[in-house]
C-alpha cells in the first residue's frame, strides 16, 4: 500500500464527532418496556384524545403481529424491544421561549443551532444579516421550544410541535396522520405509530410561499431510550415550503433506536422541499455504539403539477435503513431525490428510494451519491413503479459510489416495476475510487493530502449538495470534511 | 548556486532501475530542453523530481534552491515552487477549476506567509492568465479537466503555470497530442513566462517543441542517463540522425 492510501485510510478510520457531549438535566422517564401501558402512558402524558390513543393502540397490535424485516443489507444483533424506554423528556417543560431551561438554549448553543429569534429594530438596516430561519427543537421525546411561530402565524402557517397541533388542530392531524404511511405499513412505521412521542407539525395554506426556511433539530440526549418522532407537512393548493432537519446524539456504548415517520402532503401546484443532514453518532472506530436509524418518510403529490424533491446527507448512525419516497399520484406531479450517504469506520446504510407512478405524464429523478470508507457498508436500493395509469411516465435514476481504502463495500439494488407501455426510465450507475493519480495531481499543486480528498469528494457530491439551500450547502460541505478527516496530524 | 542541481540520481519503479544516474544543474532564467526516446527516464525524472511516490529513489541527491528536495513532500515542493506540467493531467469531477487553482494558489501563498488573495483580485488574476493561453472562460468554470479535449488539458496546464508562477517549471511532454495551433499558443505561454527569476525543464521526445521555445540547453537522455548536453543546435542534429546513434554509443 502506498504512503497515500495509508493516510486516507487514517484520514477515514479515526472518529471526529463534535456532538457527543450529553446534557446533564434532570429528566422523566417511561419504565422501559413495549406493551399496552406504555402507550396509555405516552398518550396521557400528552394529554391526547380518545381516538388518537385508539389510533396508537391498533398499530401496537399491528407491530405485535409483525416480523422483523431482514431484506435490508445490513447486520445487527436483535433489539430487545423490552429494554427501551419510549418516552424521556426534561422536566420541566417550558410554556414560552423566554422560560426554557437555560441547560437547554447551552445545548443548542453547542450544537450551532440558532433559539433566538433575530429582533427586528426600526431604522437598523438587515441587509447583511443571516437569513431567518424557523427552528422547532425536539429534546429526546418532547419539542422543547419552537421560533418565530408568532410571525408565521401571520400568514396563516401552522409550524409548531406534534403535540401541540394535536390539541390545538385536531381536525388537521385527523385529517392527514396515516394518509401517506399508513400506521401498519412496515414493522418500524408500526412502531413509530404506537409510540411516537414529538416531531414537527407545518401547514401551509393555500396560496401562501413560506417566507423563511423551517428547521426541526432532533437531539437524543438520555441513555437507555429511543426517539420516535413523526412529522407530518402539508401544503395546501400552490403553497410552497423549505424544510430542513438535523440531527445529532451523544456518543455512547449501547445502541439507540431512532425510528421515526414523516409524511409530506402536496395539493395541486404545491411544493415541498425536505432536506436532511443527519448526523447521529456512528458509533467508535470498533463499531461499538451509535444510532440505529430506522426511518420511513414519504411525500404524496396529491395533486396536479405538485412537487415533492428529498435531500439527504446522511454523515451519521450505525446503521442507516431509509427510503425517502414519493407516490405521484397528481398528474403532472414531479418527484425528486437527492442524497449523499457516507459510510466509514463500521457504518451500515441501506437507502435510497422509491418513485411511485399514478398520476399521467408524471417525473421523477433520482441522484444518489455514496462514499464507503474504513470498513463501511453502502447498498443503494432504490424501486421505481409505473402504475398502469400513468400514462407518459418519465424517470432518471443516477447512482455513483465512491470507494475510499479497499475493507470498504458499495452495492446497488435498484427495482424497476413498469406497467404502461410508455413509459421511459433510465438509470445510470458508477462506482470509483479516489485515485493515486487524483491526490498526486493535487498535491502537486501544493495541496496537502487532507485537503485533496475533502475536494475530491465534495466535487463527487457536488450534483447534490447544490440542491440544499444555501446556507446548508456550506454546513453540509463542512461535514463532510470534519467527517472525512478530523483527526489527522 | 544553481537553482536545481541534480547529482548521481538512481530511482527505480517496482524494483526496476531506471533513473541511471543523472547529473543536471538548472540555473535561474535557463531553458533546459531534455529530450530522448520512449522508455529512457524522461517522465521518470519529471515524477522523480515532483515527488510522486511510486518511484523509488535509489541513489544521489537533488538540491532545490540549497535544499534537500528528494526529502520534501510533494505538495511541500509545489509550495516551494516546484510545478509540474502532467503528461495526462486527470479529472476531477465536479470541482471547479478556478475552485481547485484558488486552493492551490492559497496553499502556496499561505505557504509563503501570505494572505489569501481576495476573491476580486484572483478572479482578475486568473481572467489575466487564461488570455495568455487564450483560454475559453467556460473552461474556467468546468471541472478540472473534466471532457476536455487532449489540447484543453495541455492548454490548461499551462494556465494553471502562469496562475501559480512557479520557480521551476518541469513540462513533461507537453506537446505531445497538441496539432500545430495548440502547440504554438503552448509556446506562447511559456515564452511569455519566461523570466530571470524561473527555470524551465523541457520533457520531450520531438524537436518540433523546440521550434516555438528556444532551449539553452539541449541534453538527450538515453537508457536512464545524460549521453550528451549542448545548445539548440544538439536537438537539430537529434532530428536529423535521431536516437539510434547515442543508444549504439551507450552499447
Amino acid at each position: 500500500m502506498s504512503a497515500s492510501s495509508k493516510t486516507i485510510e487514517e484520514i477515514t478510520g479515526k472518529r471526529g464527532y463534535e456532538y457527543g457531549f450529553v446534557t446533564d438535566i434532570e429528566q422523566e422517564w417511561a419504565p422501559p418496556g413495549l406493551n399496552e401501558d406504555t402507550v396509555r402512558f405516552i398518550s396521557a402524558k400528552k394529554d391526547e384524545p380518545e381516538w388518537l390513543l385508539e389510533w396508537r393502540l391498533e398499530a401496537l397490535r399491528g407491530f405485535m403481529e409483525m416480523e422483523h424485516p431482514n431484506w435490508a443489507h445490513v447486520k445487527y444483533p436483535p433489539i430487545d424491544f423490552q429494554a427501551i424506554s419510549y418516552y424521556a423528556a426534561p422536566k420541566n417543560q417550558p410554556k414560552s421561549l423566554d422560560e426554557v431551561d437555560p441547560k437547554l438554549l447551552e445545548t443548542y448553543e453547542k450544537l450551532g443551532i440558532p433559539m433566538h429569534e433575530q429582533e427586528v429594530l426600526a431604522g437598523v438596516d438587515t441587509s447583511d444579516r443571516k437569513p431567518e430561519v424557523a427552528v422547532d427543537a425536539v429534546f429526546d421525546s418532547v419539542s422543547v421550544g419552537t421560533t418565530y411561530k408568532d410571525k408565521l402565524a401571520e400568514q396563516g402557517i401552522i409550524f409548531c410541535s406534534m403535540s401541540e397541533a394535536v390539541k390545538e388542530h385536531p381536525e388537521l392531524v385527523k385529517q392527514y396522520l396515516g394518509t401517506v404511511v399508513p400506521r401498519k405499513d412496515n414493522y418500524f412505521a408500526a412502531l413509530n405509530s404506537a409510540v411516537f412521542s414529538d416531531g414537527s407539525f407545518v401547514f401551509i395554506p393555500k396560496g401562501v410561499k413560506c417566507p423563511m426556511e423551517l428547521s426541526t433539530y432532533f437531539r437524543i440526549n438520555a441513555g437507555h431510550t429511543g426517539q420516535f418522532e413523526r412529522t407530518l407537512i402539508i401544503a395546501e393548493e400552490g403553497a410552497s415550503v423549505s424544510y430542513l432537519e438535523g440531527c445529532t446524539a451523544p456518543m455512547r456504548d449501547e445502541n439507540q433506536l431512532h425510528a421515526a415517520v414523516v409524511e409530506l402532503v402536496a395539493l395541486d401546484d404545491a411544493d415541498i422541499k425536505y432536506s436532511t443532514v443527519q448526523n447521529w453518532y456512528p458509533g467508535d472506530e470498533n463499531g461499538v455504539g451509535g444510532i440505529f436509524n430506522f426511518v420511513t418518510k414519504r411525500g404524496l403529490c396529491a395533486g396536479k403539477r405538485s412537487r415533492i424533491a428529498w435531500t439527504q446527507v446522511e454523515t451519521g448512525s450505525a446503521i442507516t435503513w431509509k427510503y425517502p419516497s414519493c407516490v405521484l399520484k397528481g398528474d403532472d406531479s414531479v418527484g425528486e431525490f437527492y442524497s449523499v450517504a457516507v459510510t466509514r469506520g463500521y457504518q451500515q446504510a441501506d437507502t435510497g428510494t422509491k418513485m411511485i407512478h399514478m398520476g399521467k405524464n408524471t417525473r421523477s429523478t433520482i441522484i444518489a451519491k455514496g462514499i464507503s470508507a474504513g470498513h463501511g457498508e453502502q447498498s443503494y436500493r432504490g424501486l421505481v413503479r409505473v402504475a398502469p395509469t400513468a400514462k407518459d411516465a418519465r424517470n432518471y435514476s443516477q447512482c455513483d459510489s465512491m470507494l475510499i481504502g479497499d475493507q470498504c463495500a458499495a452495492h446497488t439494488f435498484p427495482y424497476i416495476d413498469a406497467q404502461h407501455p410508455g413509459a421511459q426510465i433510465e438509470h445510470e450507475a458508477t462506482t470509483s475510487r479516489i485515485s493515486e493519480d487524483q491526490l498526486f495531481y493535487c498535491k502537486q499543486r501544493g495541496i496537502g493530502e487532507e485537503e485533496a480528498v475533502s475536494l475530491i469528494v465534495n466535487g463527487f457530491c457536488r450534483d447534490v449538495f447544490k440542491k440544499l439551500p444555501m446556507e446548508f450547502a456550506v454546513e453540509a460541505q463542512k461535514l463532510l470534511e470534519v467527517t472525512l478527516e478530523d483527526s489527522v496530524g | 548556486m544553481a537553482l536545481l542541481e541534480i547529482k548521481n540520481l538512481h530511482a527505480a519503479v517496482e524494483g526496476e532501475e531506471i533513473l541511471r544516474g543523472i547529473n543536471l544543474s538548472v540555473d535561474r532564467g535557463e531553458v533546459h530542453a531534455v529530450m530522448g526516446p520512449n522508455g529512457s527516464g524522461k517522465s521518470t525524472l519529471s515524477k522523480v523530481l515532483a515527488g510522486h511516490d511510486g518511484y523509488e529513489v535509489t541513489g544521489g541527491q537533488v538540491l532545490y534552491d540549497g535544499k534537500d528536495l528528494l526529502d520534501m513532500e510533494a505538495e511541500d515542493r509545489a509550495r516551494l515552487g516546484v510545478f509540474l506540467g502532467f503528461q495526462y493531467p486527470v479529472e476531477i469531477p465536479g470541482v471547479a477549476n478556478t475552485y481547485f487553482l484558488k486552493a492551490a494558489l492559497n496553499a502556496i501563498r499561505k505557504h509563503r506567509g501570505e494572505d489569501e488573495l481576495d476573491a476580486v483580485a484572483f478572479l482578475k488574476r486568473i481572467r489575466e492568465r487564461a488570455s495568455l493561453v487564450n483560454m475559453d472562460e467556460n473552461l474556467l468554470k468546468r471541472a478540472v479537466n473534466e471532457g476536455f479535449s487532449g489540447g484543453e488539458k495541455k492548454r490548461n496546464e499551462i494556465f494553471q503555470m502562469a496562475v501559480l508562477e512557479p520557480q521551476l517549471a518541469i513540462l513533461d511532454e507537453t506537446d505531445s497530442g497538441l496539432d500545430i495551433d495548440a502547440l504554438r499558443i503552448v509556446a506562447q505561454g511559456v515564452n511569455a513566462m519566461r523570466d530571470p527569476d524561473r527555470a524551465f525543464l523541457l520533457i520531450t521526445h520531438y524537436q518540433r517543441l523546440l521550434d516555438h521555445i528556444e532551449p539553452d540547453y539541449v541534453h538527450v537522455l538515453v537508457n536512464g542517463r545524460i549521453r550528451q548536453s549542448g545548445g539548440k543546435e544538439l536537438a537539430e542534429e537529434l532530428e536529423r540522425s535521431g536516437y539510434a546513434l547515442f543508444e549504439e554509443n551507450a552499447a
